[in-house]
């Protein structure tokens, strides 16, 4: 049971990140690349369509995690305390960005929500990856500070850095190197999933070159990620050792690897949508075997007083989980037909449709 | 400590005050979109249509902020009221789960068709649409409201030895008696506040002599939803709460109304008065002798327990507070029906339209609705203290073990700031929408 509510959140939130990612990488795209007016206005309408039912998805997925593995909610939220309210803060900005945009015809005023949208959406994408870091990287559970445990072994509280920087240290902050180079992944990769978007569902004038810019990131991603896979066995040396017990969770990469390495044939793809589906793979392969490399573990300890959070020692009581199965499934029927049905009335080039007014 | 405790619940009760402006709107504002949509459809007459259209917007930007102010809301659970996660997620889990699988999506994606999607549907689609927009922001009332009425007066529930409330009755979380009342009288009151935003605009149209065909339709269609929803937050869901909060929480029930010392033969009914703290009791107090006891048992003489019954700890710890919002709750409902009934009286003698001193009232009127439903909620969440989940486990026992007061501080002023900007957009976006008016806009 356990391992189906593992299963159910990781997909919706992987959803959510193929979903909101193309928002974020919009906004990057829009942040850096968008010149003209025109564009500006197509890029913004391409991710203020769809930015809030993207968003039910990050909801979704917190409700079910509170519902069925309540100690790691409890220890996960509170011990990245900062960082979350800050993503909080920042969601906040590139949602009034993009809503409040259109509302005067001020050259000043839209440049204003335009930079909110993109910083917004560029720092997202960031912490989104040092937030993934920090999973794969382990914290100190308890506080253990020369062996004496601070609080109860399955919390912890991360201040933003330490002046080190090192993820080697007895206390690792949240931003340290390697989840740095973790955020960068997600950056590039979100920035390469929304110039895919923008192609696919915009006619504006940047497009031909956003193939090139593609290009270049994937080069910049490929560096990055051979980098990582490098410095994550220095983090964590027994990163590899489920991809060794169990071979064939070596789909997960390999996803993660096929998106990758199409994305550098980028100019030969013929079909918009071909593009935006590797880089979905790449965004799926990278979560889904990070997740895979820690499975059944959530959250690594890198004490030895306290064990890891696992999906068994933070789940719910088994009569709680079997009920929710049965409202879960209603509801996830109703997720797909309601994502179906919205797909299809919002499909197509949005720089015509009427964005609300 | 102490202080940590005090930024924690100040962190809370801000953001959930700010984030309940919006939810109050657009719950009872979709009822009256679809009323809107509904007669459009019997009459054909397009008024109707636009006037469904134009309160969508007004919707969506309610709705918008709501999003934006209510994600804050699922995240604190977990941020500041860890070791409360943690020993209850088991339960309130559920409820908060179901509300965004199946009210948080419903609401969003058929807004989205309802605001896009008139041309391509129909008309008969499209008042579906609208329709399915009430069912998801009143679901979401219903599944919020379960998990508060749960911590209200939990029940279906088992406490392991390692504190940990663990479900055992998953129907039970429906079929609490705490639920349905507050669920009801919660609903209503939100029709009362789009009922008057509704109205004011309409007084607001016509005594500015601009869309005044709409004031009209807006003036009427509030001021009738404003009295019916007015009177039944009242009577029978208000009277109802009362007597649960009676039966279940008499401690609160007693600070709520003023009585510090219980009296034998029957309790007054406090109309005004200032809670002392120090000699316990009420300065200036005017109040109905016996009426109490007749509200809440109807009978006379029934000895209602004071606050000298119950031992300090148990008792709520601002009973001020809880007092005072308490009477502000019921003090407005009161001239709430009062004001509508007046508007009633002259919308049926025909004269509503140019009696200016009662437009006037009922333009300037609007922030109250607000100050009613907000006070309703202190009244709920101030009762409930010093427990998080009443009688089984104590506020200070829910905060989070390891983020220290001045986090929490830090990210309180964060939370004013960026609220402030918010509140301001949201004005003028309001205001711009108001100010455009209902006629269809040429392209």
């Amino acid at each position: 049971m356990e391992i189906f509510w593992y299963i159910a959140i990781g997909i919706v939130l992987t959803v959510f990140f193929v979903l909101d990612g193309y928002d974020f990488g919009t906004g990057i795209i829009h942040l850096f690349f968008a010149k003209k007016e025109k564009d500006k206005e197509v890029i913004t309408k391409s991710a203020g369509l769809f930015w809030d039912s993207n968003e039910v998805w990050l909801v979704a997925a917190g409700g079910m995690l509170f519902m069925a593995f309540p100690t790691f909610y409890a220890s996960v939220f509170s011990g990245f305390y900062l960082p979350l309210i800050i993503v909080l803060w920042l969601i906040v900005f590139r949602a009034i960005g993009l809503e409040f945009r259109g509302q005067f015809k001020y050259q000043m005023w839209k440049d204003i929500w335009d930079v909110s949208f993109g910083v917004s959406s560029l720092l997202l994408a960031l912490f989104f990856g040092i937030a993934l870091g920090n999973i794969v990287r382990g914290v100190n559970l308890g506080g253990v500070e020369n062996g004496v445990s601070a609080h109860e072994g399955h919390y912890f509280f991360l201040p933003l850095w330490d002046s080190s920087f090192s993820p080697l240290t007895e206390h690792p902050g949240v931003i340290d190197w390697f989840t740095i180079i973790i955020g960068l992944i997600a950056v590039v990769t979100l920035a390469i999933h929304g110039a895919n978007w923008v192609i696919l569902k915009t006619n504006s004038s940047i497009n031909s070159k956003l193939k090139g810019v593609i290009f270049k990131l994937n080069i910049t991603l490929a560096v990055l990620t051979l980098f990582s896979l490098f410095v994550w066995q220095k983090v964590n040396p027994n990163s590899l050792d489920n991809f060794s017990d169990k071979p064939y969770l070596m789909v997960f990469p390999l996803i993660y690897f096929t998106g990758l390495i199409g994305l550098f044939f980028i100019n030969k793809i013929k079909k918009d949508s071909h593009a935006f589906v590797l880089s979905t793979l790449i965004i799926v392969g990278g979560i889904t075997s990070s997740l895979a490399s820690l499975f059944p573990v959530i959250l690594p300890s890198v004490n030895d007083t306290h064990e890891h959070l696992t999906i068994y020692n933070t789940a719910a009581e088994s009569y709680g989980l079997s009920v929710a199965l049965n409202w879960a499934i209603i509801g996830f029927i109703l997720l797909i037909v309601y994502f179906i049905v919205q797909k299809r009335l919002m499909g197509g080039k949005v720089d015509h449709m009427d964005y609300g007014h | 400590m102490e202080d940590m405790i005090f930024y924690d619940r100040l962190q809370f009760a801000f953001t959930i005050t700010f984030h309940y402006i919006f939810p109050q709107l657009t719950m009872g504002l979709s009822l009256m979109i679809v009323y809107f949509k509904w007669k459009f459809l019997r009459t054909q007459v397009e008024k109707y249509n636009n006037a469904a259209k134009f309160f969508m917007k007004i919707f969506a930007i309610n709705f918008t902020m709501g999003v934006v102010t209510g994600i804050p809301m699922e995240f604190q659970f977990g941020t500041n009221w860890a070791k409360f996660s943690e020993l209850t997620g088991g339960i309130i889990g559920q409820t908060l789960a179901m509300e965004g699988m199946f009210s948080f999506f419903l609401e969003s994606s058929f807004l989205a068709l309802f605001i896009f999607g008139e041309k391509l549907m129909g008309q008969k689609l499209h008042f579906l649409t609208g329709f399915l927009v009430f069912l998801g922001s009143w679901a979401s009332g219903w599944f919020i409201l379960a998990t508060n009425a749960w911590m209200q007066h939990p029940v279906g529930y088992e406490i392991l030895d390692n504190g940990k409330f663990v479900l055992e009755n998953f129907s039970a979380l429906f079929t609490n008696p705490w639920l349905l009342p507050a669920f009801l009288h919660n609903q209503m009151a939100s029709v009362v506040t789009s009922a008057f935003v509704m109205a004011s605009i309409g007084a607001f149209y016509i005594l500015r002599d601009k869309h005044s065909e709409y004031g009209k339709l807006f003036l009427k269609t509030g001021v009738v939803f404003g009295l019916i929803s007015s009177v039944l937050v009242a009577f029978p869901t208000g009277d109802w709460n009362a007597k649960n909060v009676a039966k279940y929480q008499p401690g609160t029930f007693a600070a709520m109304e003023g009585i510090f010392e219980t009296e034998e033969a029957g309790a007054e009914i406090v109309l005004i008065g200032q809670p002392n703290m120090v000699e316990k009791k009420l300065d200036n107090k005017i109040a109905v002798p016996n009426i109490l006891s007749f509200l809440t048992y109807q009978e006379w003489d029934k000895q209602i327990p004071g606050m000298d019954q119950f031992d300090a700890d148990e008792l709520p710890d601002n009973i001020p507070a809880l007092y005072y919002s308490y009477h502000i709750m019921v003090g407005l409902g009161t001239i709430f029906i009062g004001v509508m009934a007046l508007a009633l009286f002259f919308l049926w003698r025909k004269k509503l339209y140019n009696i200016k001193p009662l437009l006037w009232t009922i333009m300037f009127l609007v922030p109250f609705p607000y100050i009613a439903n907000i006070t309703g909620w202190y009244t709920t969440e101030l009762g409930r203290q010093p427990y998080l989940v009443y009688g089984l486990l104590r506020t200070s026992d829910g905060i989070s073990p390891t983020v220290s007061s001045g986090n929490t501080l830090f990210t309180l002023l964060g939370f004013v700031a960026l609220y402030m900007l918010l509140g301001l957009l949201f004005l003028i976006l309001v205001g711009k929408t108001i100010n455009q008016g209902p006629t269809p806009q040429k392209h």
